[in-house]
């Protein structure tokens, strides 16, 4: 792809940018959100049309010839397929109606050939180790598995082009692996693959060349050979990236507890969690999927039912039967899902930023002037980029839209704040930012529960550690105890 | 660089539309700018604009309420007969507001408690009240020919009728409602999305049910307007009244999947709609054509919307 310009009512996404693709390479794609990695797979995928600037493919005598993709149909035609990091399956039909949708094989009666679909559906999933039966439902597989269903897609579609999206980022290490070794076999098999991640070890790990773009812009393309983590860092924020402190030079957390919570069962049978949230800490909570971390903060913020568990805001029992009860006694959730659940995607960053503090003014009717002062001074310190407060939030790019789910609940002025995987799907250079900001919430005082599967997060922001495994608490320590290996034993469920 | 947002631009249009057929109904009909058949237009306009300010706020939270035009029947005949026995317009206004209330609490309850979608909520008490009605009339409207009564609906305050001023009474405390107090912001996010409303310590159960109630209590006032004008309360008032009410909230830009939408523009749409058919009406375009026109507009007002929102 050259010259590719792309602007959006007047706003360039991409400028001049080029990407090559050798055959059977994995080249990722890197650069922070907003850099326009995911606007020039749309164009390559036909979602998008460029502005200007041509792309070229190889036709079967070796040369390159130009191509128009003007549609995601003529990119399928042309052996170019995405899966995207949101996944496009359909939860109520099963695998073989997912894979084939739209070109179901017939029989001479014009009806669907189920005994060819279900037939044709095992050969694919065969290709990526897939043992299903292809009429089991889509909904009832794991994550993992949707995510090699929908390479099993693209392959069905002969792919020679297949652009991963974040893949990772909803795996669990083990399924990590197993789609490590599928991306090997299609290297083997001359399949291109355009990895996009902000994951640095991994892509170090599988990738042939990594191209970098920033702020619209091709800024280069790195060989293996010469792959290194802060030059490349460097490229995608423009800058040097201040080395945070590994670990915190202050310890925070006093011996005052700011949250107990006493024998809540977070399953069924689950043995039941006590944990104590000091004063100014940063609790870090790690698990597995499935640990039961959310589970726990869902009980706390008032969405699940305490059952016979006791809540205790700065040693008194607080009664918690809804949100409300919860955001009253001081405690705030930012959600793992912030598009669904921390976030109204259509309304304005200034409507999302005031919703639970509207409940707190004493006259109905709107102030603008104590609104702006409110919401000016959150985008300030929280360092949101934006037009103006009036902008939808959906516009916003992951980072700055986490930024604002926090600016909601500082608003608030919580005692204790959960944050479950705040920094999933950003960017390094708003990582940082963000684990600045929980630094300075807790020296004025907050408390904060950090849910988080990134092991290495875990060890470089929290004071202390604790492990869930099936719901129930497995390990807790401070941040000096808690090794990868202490931390692993935890989280798998193995006795110390 | 400053755009005119997609919203401010639509409600132009729309408005500009609007001034485009009047002009055009006055040059093929001499009788279309007078005083009197303005005046009749506003007024013929005044119940579908009062139930669809409520209405625009129901298809914001991202509900339906199908029971509207069973409630006007309801409300009318309530209206009626309470001042027949007692000859109390205020107790009669009362009572028939009171309906409204518990039409707007069957309602917004069922709907949110009861998890039922507002779709299938107000088709049971749309059906359920308006057949309530003929049994409980026997299917014989209730006359009233007192003036009193009967000046709520073809009464004049000056020159304004009285139907007009309490339409715009109507529209200024929904509008209010709606942008400058904070249940309109609550109204505006639990149709965006309901479940971060609650993860943000909202009650959308209440906010649903107020919701209801309102559009309940707007509805029966129509229905006493509508009762009075008539001289009656009928069974059979308000067939489909509830379609104009959705039809004039969709073609001034209420987004039927929630989370957008102005009454103002709502408003607009209600006066276009009236203005069509009464332009039609003088140059004697057969009825069923007037529908056609209108199923038209519908398609183009929706489609004006989803064509210029998708940038490619």
């Amino acid at each position: 792809m050259d010259n590719i310009v792309k602007s959006f009512a007047g706003i360039k996404a991409l400028n001049d940018v080029h990407l090559d693709l050798r055959e059977g390479e994995l080249h990722a794609l890197m650069g922070e959100n907003g850099a326009g990695k995911s606007t020039l797979m749309k164009i390559l995928t036909g979602v998008y049309s460029k502005d200007s600037g041509t792309i070229k493919l190889a036709s079967e005598d070796g040369s390159l010839k130009e191509v128009e993709i003007k549609t995601p149909l003529q990119a399928q035609h042309l052996g170019i397929s995405m899966v995207f990091q949101e996944f496009n399956l359909l939860d109520n039909m099963d695998i073989a109606e997912n894979i084939f949708l739209g070109r179901e094989p017939v029989d001479r009666k014009h009806c669907i050939d189920k005994k060819k679909m279900y037939a044709d559906a095992k050969k694919w999933l065969d290709k990526v180790h897939l043992d299903i039966d292809p009429k089991s439902k889509v909904s009832d597989l794991s994550v993992g598995f949707k995510q090699l269903l929908e390479i099993a897609k693209c392959l069905s579609f002969n792919a020679r082009i297949i652009i991963l999206d974040e893949p990772t980022a909803s795996l669990t290490d083990r399924e990590s692996e197993t789609l490590f070794s599928i991306i090997d076999e299609l290297k083997r098999n001359n399949i291109s693959i355009v990895y996009i991640s902000h994951r640095m070890e991994e892509v170090f790990n599988l990738a042939d060349r990594i191209t970098v773009f920033r702020d619209g812009t091709y800024i280069d393309t790195v060989e293996r050979k010469n792959f290194k983590e802060d030059e490349i860092i460097k490229m995608m924020i423009g800058r040097e990236l201040q080395e945070d402190v590994s670990a915190r030079a202050i310890k925070g957390g006093s011996d005052e507890i700011a949250l107990e919570v006493q024998n809540i069962k977070v399953y069924k049978n689950s043995t039941p969690v006590n944990l104590k949230l000091r004063k100014g800490e940063i609790l870090g909570m790690f698990g597995l999927v499935g640990a039961g971390r959310t589970e726990l903060s869902r009980v706390i913020f008032g969405i699940d039912p305490v059952g016979d568990g006791r809540i205790l805001v700065d040693g008194k029992e607080i009664k918690i039967t809804r949100p409300l009860d919860a955001i009253k006694a001081g405690i705030a959730l930012v959600p793992e899902d912030r598009k669904d659940l921390g976030l109204i995607l259509g309304m304005s960053v200034k409507d999302n930023m005031l919703l639970p503090k509207l409940g707190t003014f004493t006259s109905p009717v709107l102030n603008k002037k104590d609104i702006s002062n409110i919401t000016g001074t959150y985008i300030q310190d929280l360092s949101i980029a934006l037009a103006s407060e009036e902008e939808e939030v959906k516009n916003l790019s992951g980072g700055n839209q986490q930024k604002v789910v926090i600016a909601k609940w500082m608003a608030m002025n919580p005692k204790i704040l959960i944050m479950d995987e705040p920094t999933r799907g950003i960017d390094i250079g708003a990582k940082s930012e963000i684990y600045a900001i929980m630094r300075k919430l807790t020296e004025e005082g907050m408390s904060i529960i950090m849910i988080s599967s990134e092991m290495a997060e875990i060890q470089k922001v929290s004071d202390r550690v604790i492990v869930m495994h099936e719901g129930s608490v497995t390990g807790e320590m401070s941040v000096d105890e808690a090794t990868q290996a202490t931390i692993m034993n935890a989280a798998i469920g193995m006795e110390n | 660089m400053k755009k005119i947002k997609f919203d401010t631009f639509r409600q132009m249009v729309l408005v500009i539309i609007l001034i485009a057929m009047c002009a055009v109904w006055a040059i093929m009909s001499p009788n279309f700018l007078t005083m009197n058949n303005l005046m009749n237009v506003v007024r013929q306009a005044s119940y579908t604009a009062i139930a669809s300010v409520g209405m625009t706020m129901v298809i914001i939270i991202g509900e339906i309420d199908l029971s509207a035009g069973s409630l006007i029947a309801a409300s009318g005949m309530i209206a009626a007969a309470v001042y027949k026995s007692t000859g109390n317009i205020v107790l009669a206004f009362a009572a028939a507001i009171l309906s409204g209330v518990l039409v707007g609490l069957f309602n917004g309850v069922l709907c949110a408690k009861g998890k039922l979608p507002g779709f299938i909520a107000t088709l049971a008490s749309m059906t359920i009240l308006r057949a309530l009605g003929y049994i409980i009339t026997g299917g014989d409207p209730i006359s009233v020919m007192d003036k009193t009564f009967t000046a709520l609906g073809t009464g004049y305050l000056g020159v304004i009728p009285i139907p007009v001023i309490i339409m715009v009474i109507c529209i200024i405390i929904g509008s209010f409602i709606m942008n400058k107090t904070r249940f309109g912001r609550y109204v505006y996010a639990v149709g965006g999305n309901a479940e971060t409303s609650k993860w943000s310590g909202l009650n959308v159960d209440k906010v649903k049910i107020l919701v209801y109630v309102f559009m309940g209590v707007l509805t029966s006032v129509a229905g006493i307007i509508v009762a009075a004008r008539l001289g009656s309360g009928q069974p059979s008032a308000g067939q489909s009244f509830e379609m104009d009410c959705i039809t004039a909230a969709v073609v001034g830009g209420t987004s039927m999947a929630g989370g957008k939408g102005k009454i103002s523009g709502t408003i607009v749409g209600v006066l276009l709609l009236t203005v069509l058919v009464n332009g039609m009406t003088l140059i004697d375009v057969n009825s069923y054509w007037q529908q056609v026109i209108k199923g038209v507009i519908i398609v183009v007002s929706v489609l004006m919307d989803t064509r210029t929102k998708k940038a490619k």
